[in-house]
């Protein structure tokens, strides 16, 4: 109450400052969503080299997982926060045992077969997941229940940010220090790293190249489930549709981070995200989803290795 | 097959059975709090994909080299005949080959040929307006399929865009008419135009593209024109659409319903045969030539001097031409036009024609449109499946027969010079 009078009490141009400040919160909150799902795309493009079209439904079905379960918990009358943290487990894990199935079933037969036909086999495979959560759950939207915890939100940030979009934080930058020490200093990351600069050389050396990229599918999909997790219980209601154009859009983050690096992922998904909301916010919040298509297109044609990224040398 | 195997397909059944378990079983009623338990779909999805899996591992053991479209070579004057295999202690698979070929052989493709255009002309007078509608809807899609084979079949870039040059086509018989009043037959040409300036526009900036990314910046494109014409109210009347739009007039004849459906059902006919007639030719040209030259291999083709951006530049143009053309005669068809009818998925139906027939052959997209267009229609129980089985269609295709059903020929030429020098 005592923050609406003080708002109040501001001049025009400090609400100027507000709005910007509070545009910023919420490019932040997009592009840490983008972040949790562009890492997905910038790990397995890192070491299959594909676009894993499927990877948005992954993150569409993950949400979906944690409503049904959440139903299911609340009906058994569990408590709020047992709630949560059970549907997101078992959302989580369903959605890694998603991910690992797609690659066995779709990508994996696929490995020496031309780019043309992985890419369409890429997008049957997403199409198949749309419509298989279509006819066996539902094409309204659902309302998805706000389960994340009221933090409280620091001083100077108060009003310009929710409870919701500091969780989102925190949990995006948890996820991203783990993944970062997993990359770089566990054996796992080793092996895939290796894989992703020379797969023949990996498989003479020793390593288990199918593991490898089963491994990538399983935590890229992990990190998917939970972005879809928490941006569903952000804005509240999901339908079978949401992955297409976050996936489509968290795309566009990794190559704008240079695709393959996964600091540019985090990177390019910030950029993003910001871009998006201050275009939304300032320019016109109609054609907030043709800004990101721009930057794409704009990206690769200057710099095509992203922002981080190496550039590709193209053999013969 | 042996018992290992089953017991393997045993154990990926369960796996499914686990994996569908929360989205297939279980459903919440969020109204009354309440949960439908729907076992028995545990029940279909464990024998289903059992019995799937026996086919997949079946199919995947014989399947020879992974993923690699083989093109079949075949010289114009084979000789075949019946006989060759007659007697002879041939198998099932080869007497059936042999069988193929001689109903296909060179001289009795004319009367083939002619044997479907008459069917396609008395089609209409045979049959119900309903039938005729489905089919002008599915001869649309064969139109759409052949121009976008252009680009992916032949010149081998994944075009997930190609909705928008249709939408560009219908929206501009749409605006025409609506704000100057210009009939269908003037639009035609003009759709026609500036659906391949659109493609011209979206083919400067990719050029350099390949595969992965132009994908995804031709389905941006689609998307950017899909809001734009979502949003710009005054001229294109945003999600409503342009409604009353006139269909195709005849020297200013009136006709009722039943007439203007045969009318239009002739007129894609007629732009279906031109299509095929301008597309064989292109094939064969030495443009066309190119194109398949730049499609197996760009780096190989431009250092034997092809000009790899004209030809690009070529390939989205003529693909959207054909895009453009359609569009207008959707448009008069269903006299209603909004931003719904032109989604990313449209293009994936569009992309699952090409891939069920064939990439890059003329008959196998012809057959690969038909057949998913109007199997749909007269299965009218499984309609709610289609996009699935599409989705499924695009996969399994690329797994086990990446070339389609009609697998593209290509053109050999045969050496009688050869026989000469030997005697």
């Amino acid at each position: 109450m005592s923050s609406a009078c003080f708002r109040s009490a501001r001049t025009e141009d400090n609400m100027d400052t507000e709005y910007f400040f509070r545009l910023f919160f919420s490019g932040l909150t997009r592009g840490s969503i983008y972040a949790l799902l562009a890492l997905g795309y910038t790990m397995v493009y890192g070491i299959i080299k594909l676009i894993n079209f499927a990877h948005g439904e992954i993150y569409m079905i993950g949400a979906f997982i944690a409503l049904i379960m959440s139903g299911v918990f609340s009906i058994m009358g569990m408590p709020t926060l047992a709630i949560l943290v059970l549907a997101s487990l078992v959302a989580v894990v369903y959605s890694s045992a998603y991910g690992y199935t797609v690659e066995k079933l779709a990508y994996k037969p696929l490995r020496r077969a031309p780019r043309l036909s992985v890419l369409i086999g890429a997008i049957g495979m997403s199409l198949f997941l749309q419509n298989y959560v279509l006819l066996s759950q539902t094409s309204n939207f659902l309302p998805f229940p706000a389960m994340l915890p009221t933090l409280p939100i620091p001083g100077p940030f108060r009003g310009l940010m929710n409870s919701s979009q500091l969780v989102i934080f925190i949990t995006t930058a948890v996820v991203m220090v783990i993944l970062t020490v997993l990359i770089k200093f566990t054996k796992m990351g080793k092996s895939m790293r290796a894989t992703s600069q020379d797969r023949t050389m990996a498989t003479l050396v020793g390593i288990n190249v199918n593991r490898v990229i089963s491994w990538t599918f399983i935590i890229g999909s992990f990190t998917a489930a939970l972005g879809g997790i928490l941006i569903s219980s952000f804005i509240g209601q999901i339908n079978f549709y949401i992955g297409f154009i976050a996936g489509i859009k968290a795309f566009v983050a990794a190559v704008l981070g240079g695709i393959g690096s996964v600091p540019g992922a985090v990177l390019g998904s910030l950029v993003l995200g910001m871009a998006e909301a201050y275009a939304a916010g300032y320019i016109s919040s109609q054609y907030e989803d043709v800004f990101a298509f721009v930057i794409l297109v704009f990206i690769l044609i200057f710099k095509p290795s992203g922002l981080l990224g190496k550039p590709e040398v193209q053999k013969v | 097959m042996n018992f290992q195997e089953i017991k393997r397909t045993l154990g990926v059944a369960l796996w499914f059975v686990f994996l569908t378990f929360p989205i297939m079983v279980i459903q919440v009623r969020q109204v009354d709090m309440t949960i439908d338990w729907r076992w028995e779909n545990m029940i279909y999805v464990g024998v289903g994909t059992f019995v799937g899996g026996l086919l997949w591992r079946f199919a995947l053991s014989r399947r020879k080299t992974p993923g690699k479209a083989i093109p079949k070579v075949v010289s114009e004057d084979e000789h075949v005949s019946l006989e060759a295999v007659a007697g002879t202690g041939a198998s099932l698979k080869q007497r059936l080959a042999a069988l193929w070929a001689f109903v296909t052989q060179q001289k009795f493709r004319r009367g083939i040929y002619i044997a479907f255009a008459v069917l396609l002309v008395v089609f209409p007078l045979v049959n119900s307006l309903y039938q005729t509608s489905i089919m002008t809807t599915a001869l649309i899609y064969v139109m759409l399929a052949l121009g976008l084979n252009i680009v992916i079949g032949l010149g081998g870039m994944l075009h997930l865009g190609y909705i928008a040059f249709f939408a560009v086509g219908a929206y501009t018989y749409g605006i025409l008419n609506h704000f100057f009043g210009i009939g269908f037959w003037l639009a035609l040409p003009l759709g026609a135009f500036f659906a391949t300036v659109a493609g011209v526009l979206l083919a400067l900036p990719v050029i350099r593209l390949r595969g992965d990314y132009l994908a995804i910046v031709t389905l941006g494109f689609a998307e950017i024109v899909r809001i734009v014409f979502n949003n710009w109210n005054s001229l294109t009347g945003g999600p409503q659409g342009i409604g009353g739009i006139p269909r195709p007039g005849l020297f200013g004849i009136e006709m009722n319903l039943s007439m203007a459906t045969t009318y239009t059902y002739y007129i894609i006919v007629a732009a279906v045969a031109l299509t095929i007639f301008v597309v064989w030719r292109f094939y064969n040209s030495r443009l066309g030539r190119a194109l398949v030259a730049m499609g197996e291999d760009d780096i190989a083709a431009e250092s034997m001097g092809i000009d790899i951006t004209r030809i690009k530049v070529i390939a989205f143009a003529l693909g959207s031409l054909w895009a453009g053309m359609g569009g207008v005669i959707f448009a008069s068809r269903t006299t209603f036009i909004n931003p719904a009818s032109f989604t990313v998925w449209q293009s994936v139906i569009v992309l699952s024609c090409v891939v069920l027939g064939g990439m890059g052959s003329i008959p196998g997209v012809i057959v690969g449109a038909l057949g998913l267009i109007l199997i749909p229609e007269y299965l009218r129980a499984f309609s709610d499946y289609r996009m699935l089985m599409f989705g499924a269609i695009l996969v399994t295709m690329m797994v086990f027969r990446p070339g389609g059903l009609i697998q593209k020929k290509r053109k050999a030429y045969t050496f009688p010079v050869e026989e000469e020098r030997t005697s």
